[in-house]
């Protein structure tokens, strides 16, 4: 890979050791998503759609600002809109711009058994290669976000690549570009804390004491993140995972499990092998060889014999 | 604006009443949030709906739609009261000392002169008392029972908290959060920026909102100073242009004005126009408008324009009347109008009562559609089910469709909200047979000089002598026309000082308007822009953002009217000394031999502080005025009136009084007065209003556009969605008096239950960009649902306030 901040740390379904000898000394980057200077315009998701060439279907309105209704393969982010009534009986419109988390400890990573499918670049952009995609669902069962989605057409899985290809070349993903008020920022996920913290002293002196940092260690912190007026319930914000964790049966399967599952991988390739010396390989026989031939003039596909 | 998008980043507090910036402009809500991250400034929004602003607002407020003059009114009456004025600057810069007339009079919700059958006012009395020195007497004490001060404080007396709770249905504790936020930014210091829109001109009472707003930012001296203003958000892209170049039905270009039939003196016409100073040492600058308007007739009609013939203004119609939009159409579906050309509109869609305008467009011989689109208005003849249900075999206009380019595709200037004329250069070619405007508009006059020319006509004097020096004639370049309405040299100027001095050569550019003459020796097709295309070349290309000060002066990028001015009335910054108010904020200051700084002086650059010229130049009085005289339709002060759909019987401001319901002043049809409907049948209030999502009638066309936002809906509060028993997404039908649309409803926390007089009034909020052409789903046009009347003043339709039934599909 000639680009450095696209050196790949970790690979899926990989043992072999990826090469370290440069390891993004500049940083990983990060995405800051302030919900508070949000105002839930959209120009991030047709940016979106724009850079990355992605039409989604023209669908309906379901009864909300919401549109598409949901994340799919070709709708990498999208806004929420919750409507929330404060203690004080005031009411607040909270929009979180949903989309992958880009973990540091990628659930989706772990859980995928298809070699370099998934992959973690040095700068900390979790990226899908869909052509080592085998559409098994395994990374939306391993995503505490619920972000990947399954396409229909190709049967792989799709999600934001944080522009990938923009922030290698030293540009910012598309949907920062477009943000009109600032409420999307890009840079090393250094910068994008220190930022965040004068984000929030400004909140607290409008009264959100609670105002803070989102970056869930629970998958070892996230390389998109959000300040939010009321970090202490995430969950307000249509639904955002309070404390994610990689699902514990991911952990389970290639944690714990991992080397009771090689043992029977293991095993089974043992008993072939006993098989084969016992028994010996499958031979064809002169009948077979005639229902091969009688099909073939026929036209059709060679029979095999069970 | 008077201020300009970049400067709202200097305002300590912004107050969004009248609009959604964040909604209808979120390039521009930029600065906004600007002010707030970098300036710690406060954000109030006032809105019936909670809105996209309003989601990052400190504070939101609600208020009852069409009420906020009683808002307003009562803010003013707060600051008089609790004495949260900037005395020095009302003292020197407004009209609050002026004596007023004798016989005029304010009472029940009328002012003096009122002619009921007529709906108009006699607005004699509207004026200062002048005295034996022909200027306009004044107290300086304030003590005269009819100094402006004295009235308006009497006459915003009724404007109380408790009637801003019952009119508005805003609650008194948050109105009075509000009112104490507004009036910390009486002190020089701190600044506070007004946003609107058409949630304030799409009222029969629209001029007078904003007028109310102005008087409340002159009070706390927050006019003239970065950070402040009244700043008018622009919906189109070139909305601003074109009222600049007097593409309304009244006005030349410039903000001047054509003769009324009345009007058949020249020197009558002229004389009513150049102001003369109304107190000692002021400047009165349309005293200059022969300059501006002799220029304008030598840009049209070139040698024509003599001085034996008042510069051509015999060619000029004189107005029996305005033919303002809803005019146009009241004659049209009279079928008093053969052929309508209608160039980058969608009447159908844009005009209030779509069945009246399906009806008036059936009238017509001809229509030409000339738009880059397939509007509605160009198919208002196809049948598209219940959606435009028209008989197609009854109508027989015939339509011809010329398709044009669009922005992108041609080169030329736009000018925005912050009176910014920015050239932009075409980025594609247009597809197949498009063309200009330019091209189209160009085609279509020559042919029809050449018809006069060969057949003559009743009066052809003034098609076939219309200058077109155009090296195409059938295509002039957007940069002749730019050249042209900046204008140039006819002859040689000289010095009038020193005649021998040739200041600018025959046929040169002309650096500003000061430079025009009445003489016909200067050209300039729209005065205000003089100079956009100067000696040095096109400024308006200029993309120098640099800004010394980083108060966002960047006076080097394209080129701002008048003048290359950002800030209007920048003069009122400084006190009576020239000192700045806030040195802080620096727009310009006195040196102590001339005016200069971070912009360009709006006031005689040369003029000494001291000799007491006011910063409103373009006033008679040089001052800011609370009393309007007799500028506005309906009075001199905003009075609330209710809108022309009300749900409330009376006018709790002059209660029992039929007349004073609504606007006295309004022009209203008699057909559409029948078409209003009542409290009774249609019991919530509704508002229309734009989505971010998209661009009015055209982004349904585009797929980006439509897959963020792809069906119609209209928006519900709980409590009507509860005891209609319509759950979130379901179907309703919206109907007024005058139609029905049906839409998904979208129940919302947002759109609150106001208490108004007493009782439980919904308001039901209905996006206005559902067509039925285009990649969206099929929808209705909004304007099905509402009233033909316009603001008394600007014609401008009421489609943010009008009643509604809601009902469950």
């Amino acid at each position: 890979m000639p680009l450095q901040s696209l050196d790949i740390v970790r690979r899926s379904a990989t043992t072999t050791p990826e090469p370290g000898v440069r390891r993004a000394y500049t940083g990983t980057v990060a995405k800051l998503i302030d919900t508070t200077k949000c105002i839930g315009c959209k120009a991030c998701q047709v940016a979106c759609m724009e850079w990355n060439d992605l039409r989604d279907e023209v669908g309906t309105n379901f009864g909300s600002y919401q549109n598409p209704a949901d994340l799919s393969d070709r709708s990498w982010t999208l806004m929420r809109f919750t409507e929330y009534e404060n203690p004080k009986g005031d009411l607040e419109w909270l929009i979180r711009k949903d989309g992958c988390m880009h973990c540091a400890d990628p659930g989706c990573l772990k859980a995928c058994p298809s070699p370099g499918a998934i992959v973690q670049y040095a700068n900390g952009i979790v990226d899908f290669q869909e052509e080592n995609c085998i559409g098994c669902g395994y990374c939306v069962t391993g995503c505490p976000f619920d972000i990947p989605r399954i396409s229909k057409r190709d049967r792989k899985a799709y999600k934001c690549t944080l522009c990938s290809d923009r922030v290698a070349v030293g540009m910012e993903p598309a949907c920062i570009k477009a943000c009109p008020t600032g409420a999307l920022v890009f840079g090393t996920k250094e910068d994008m804390r220190e930022h965040a913290a004068e984000r929030i002293e400004d909140l607290k002196s409008r009264g959100f004491d609670k105002a803070g940092l989102y970056d869930p260690p629970g998958v070892g912190g996230t390389h998109v993140m959000y300040v939010l007026h009321h970090a202490d319930q995430p969950a307000l914000y249509a639904g955002l995972a309070p404390d994610p964790h990689i699902s514990p049966l991911v952990r389970l399967w290639k944690g714990r499990a991992k080397p009771l599952s090689l043992a029977i991988m293991a095993l089974t390739a043992l008993a072939g092998f006993f098989h084969f010396v016992r028994v010996g390989r499958n031979e064809v026989d002169e009948q077979d060889e005639e229902a091969a031939r009688r099909s073939l003039a026929a036209g059709g596909k060679p029979e095999m014999r069970p | 604006m008077t201020n300009h998008w970049v400067d709202i980043k200097n305002a300590d507090l912004v107050l969004i009443m009248g609009g959604n910036a964040a909604e209808a402009h979120p390039c521009g809500f930029k600065w906004v949030t600007e002010a707030k991250a970098h300036n710690k400034a406060r954000l109030i929004v006032v809105d019936p709906r909670f809105t996209r602003s309003a989601s990052v607002a400190d504070v939101y407020v609600p208020i009852r739609t069409g009420t906020d003059i009683a808002f307003l009114g009562a803010v003013m009456n707060y600051l008089l009261t609790e004495d949260k004025i900037q005395h020095e600057y009302v003292k020197n810069y407004t009209d609050m000392s002026f004596i007023v007339r004798e016989d005029f009079t304010f009472a029940d919700g009328l002012y003096s002169g009122y002619n009921a059958d007529k709906h108009s006012y006699d607005k004699a009395s509207w004026d200062y008392e002048t005295g034996a020195d022909g200027y306009v007497k004044v107290d300086p004490e304030l003590k005269h029972p009819r100094c402006v001060y004295q009235l308006m404080k009497q006459h915003y007396t009724r404007y109380t908290p408790e009637m801003v709770e019952r009119v508005c249905g805003t609650p008194r504790e948050k109105f009075l959060q509000v009112c104490e936020m507004i009036g910390s930014t009486a002190t020089p210091t701190r600044a506070m920026t007004v946003m609107y829109a058409l949630g304030w001109t799409q009222h029969s009472v629209g001029s007078q909102m904003i007028r109310a707003g102005a008087m409340m930012q002159l009070l706390l001296g927050n006019i003239g100073i970065a950070g402040g203003g009244m700043n008018a958000l622009r919906g189109h892209s070139n909305i601003q242009g074109l009222t600049d170049l007097g593409l309304m039905s009244n006005l030349l270009p410039g903000y001047l004005t054509l003769p009324g039939e009345k009007e058949q003196d020249y020197d009558k016409y002229i004389a009513a126009r150049a102001f003369k100073p109304l107190r000692p040492n002021q400047l009165s600058y349309w005293q200059n408008y022969n300059k501006f308007y002799v220029s304008l007739m030598k840009a049209w009609w070139g040698d024509a324009a003599t001085a034996d013939n008042h510069w051509g203004y015999d060619y000029l119609p004189k107005l029996d009347k305005s033919y303002d939009m809803l005019q146009a159409f009241e004659l049209m579906n009279q079928g008093k109008v053969n052929g309508f050309i209608c160039q980058g509109f969608n009447p159908l869609a844009a005009a209030p009562n779509k069945g009246k305008m399906n009806a008036a467009l059936a009238q017509l011989k001809f229509l030409v559609v000339m738009d880059p689109l397939a509007t509605e208005t160009s198919e208002f003849w196809r049948n598209f089910g219940e959606h435009n249900d028209v008989d197609s075999a009854r109508i027989a206009t015939e339509v011809f469709r010329l398709p044009t380019t669009c922005f992108a595709e041609e080169d030329g200037a736009l000018v925005n909200s912050g009176r910014w004329l920015q050239w932009h250069w075409k980025g594609a070619d247009p597809p197949g047979t498009a063309r200009s405007d330019l091209q189209i508009m160009a085609e279509l006059f020559t042919r029809l000089r050449a018809i006069y020319k060969s057949e003559g006509g009743a009066y052809p004097d003034p098609i076939v002598n219309l200058s077109w020096p155009y090296v195409v004639p059938t295509s002039p370049s957007p940069e002749e026309l730019a050249k042209e309405y900046s204008g140039r040299a006819l002859k040689d100027l000289t010095d009038p000082k020193n005649p021998a001095q040739v200041t600018r050569k025959a046929g040169e550019q002309l650096a500003g308007f000061a430079e025009l003459r009445d003489d016909g020796s200067t050209l300039s097709g729209c005065w205000i822009y003089c100079g956009a295309w100067g000696p040095g070349g096109n400024l308006m290309a200029r993309r120098d953002n640099s800004d010394p000060t980083g108060i966002g002066q960047t006076l080097n990028w394209a080129f701002a009217w008048p003048a290359n001015r950002r800030v209007l009335y920048n003069r009122a910054s400084c006190d009576a000394n020239g000192k700045p108010f806030d040195p802080a904020r620096k727009l310009i200051a006195w040196n102590g031999a001339a005016w200069g700084g971070a912009d360009v002086p709006d006031y005689k650059v040369d003029e000494e502080p001291a000799l007491g010229m006011g910063p409103f130049i373009m006033n008679a009085d040089g001052v800011g005025r609370f009393f309007a005289r007799a500028a506005m339709a309906e009075g001199p002060f905003p009075e609330h009136y209710e809108p022309f759909e009300t749900p409330l019987a009376s006018n709790p401001f002059s209660p029992g009084k039929a007349e004073t319901l609504n606007n006295p002043a309004a022009r209203v049809f008699k057909d559409d007065r029948a078409a209003f409907g009542k409290a009774d049948q249609f019991p919530h209030v509704a508002t229309t209003y734009r989505l971010t999502e998209h661009f009015h009638f055209w982004t349904q066309h585009s797929r980006l556009n439509a897959i963020v936002q792809p069906q119609q809906f209209v928006e519900i509060g709980e409590k009507l969605a509860r005891e209609l028993g319509i759950a979130d997404g379901e179907q309703v039908k919206v109907s007024s008096n005058r139609g029905y649309i049906k839409a998904v409803a979208v129940v919302t926390k947002r759109l609150r239950t106001l208490t108004v007089d007493g009782k439980p009034l919904h308001t039901v909020g209905i996006p206005l960009h559902a067509g039925f052409t285009g990649l969206t789903k099929p929808g209705f046009l909004t304007n099905t649902l509402t009233p033909v009347v316009g603001d008394a003043n600007s014609q401008t339709p009421e489609s943010k306030s009008f009643l509604v039934k809601v009902e469950k599909v």
